[in-house]
């Protein structure tokens, strides 16, 4: 192939490159920083809380899991860019099926193992049954 | 091709007689990103089952026992920092600069690297202390989660360093460029994953 050719090619695909660059934008040094100030925020509550056991056991494990979560998405938005337009919202069906999915899973377990658990007859009484 | 309809010896066809033309690549985020979906429902039943086996010591040393939360933390910053030294080779991508693109990547695999070190130095601890994966199911639980993790970043490490050698090579071209996207996606979503490892595993089983 000739390289005249190949440069012709290479803005070709240069140019559907841009069009794909406007759906999944690479973000900007400035969301990047806010995303990573954000996280660092988010994430050292949380240690700090448990390190020093600042607050009751229950409080703590609550804000932990919410703060958890607000990171989640704050690395969704500021990391791997998600919105509502990138690839005609496709992405973004994808990822709601994906955590509806997620939830059923871990609920559903954690829910019937739980149930599992507390209903399943203790040791003791079992030995008393068989003796 | 149209004559199909009239002819009925022909076999019909169900799919579009010509594909509509899509530019090379340009599904492959959208399809890595199912990828992604995907890999996060393993994670899900990983979390799920550590949910559920988590509180079966066994009689064993529990969270409290042999976790150090320190370490967990220096481990979350390291993956913290690697997730932020790729945007920025990402945003030198973006402008076209290879050396600068290459020397974030190459930062960005250190920070990778010593997030396995402290990882790996973590588990062989827990081992030589006898919280091997088959003493309860509270520790073979924790083992194939954060190992599944930790495999993860293996591999991410092991793509990054391929595609550095690409990109020194060929340069930024749309093919490379698409790549680096792709692993920035992996890269920042294994961060997503360690986000719940550290919350359910470190930070909650401490509180246990």
């Amino acid at each position: 192939m000739s390289a005249d050719n190949h440069a012709a090619e290479a803005h070709h695909d240069d140019h559907h490159g841009h069009d794909a660059h406007d759906d999944h934008d690479h973000g900007s040094f400035k969301s990047y920083m806010i995303g990573f100030v954000l996280s660092v925020i988010l994430t050292a509550i949380p240690f700090a809380l448990v390190m020093t056991g600042a607050l009751p056991a229950q409080a703590t494990a609550l804000i932990v899991m919410a703060f958890a979560v607000v990171q989640i998405v704050v690395h969704m938005i500021y990391f791997l860019h998600m919105n509502t337009k990138s690839e005609g919202g496709w992405n973004m069906l994808a990822l709601i099926f994906t955590i509806v999915i997620v939830f059923i899973c871990l609920a559903g377990s954690l829910w019937v193992m739980h149930h599992l658990n507390t209903n399943m007859m203790p040791t003791h009484d079992m030995t008393q049954m068989v003796g | 091709m149209s004559a199909t309809a009239i002819k009925t010896d022909e076999p019909v066809v169900f799919h579009l007689p010509e594909e509509p033309h899509h530019p090379e690549g340009s599904s492959t985020g959208l399809g890595f990103w199912m990828y992604l979906m995907s890999d996060c429902l393993i994670f899900a039943m990983l979390f799920a089952t550590f949910g559920v086996l988590g509180g079966n010591y066994a009689a064993g040393p529990g969270p409290k026992e042999l976790f150090d939360l320190d370490l967990v933390a220096v481990n979350t910053a390291m993956l913290l920092f690697s997730s932020i030294t790729y945007g920025f080779a990402m945003l030198a991508m973006g402008k076209n600069r290879i050396n600068q693109t290459l020397v974030w990547l190459a930062v960005t695999g250190l920070f990778g690297l010593a997030f396995l070190g402290i990882e790996l130095y973590e588990f062989a601890h827990l081992i030589h202390e006898g919280a091997t994966p088959q003493r309860s199911a509270f520790l073979s639980s924790f083992f194939v989660l954060v190992g599944t993790h930790g495999l993860h970043v293996t591999f991410g490490i092991i793509w990054l360093v391929t595609l550095m050698v690409q990109v020194k090579f060929k340069g930024l071209i749309p093919a490379n460029k698409r790549r680096l996207m792709c692993l920035s996606m992996f890269w920042h979503f294994l961060d997503v994953i360690w986000i719940g490892v550290f919350t359910f595993v470190y930070l909650l089983g401490m509180l246990r």
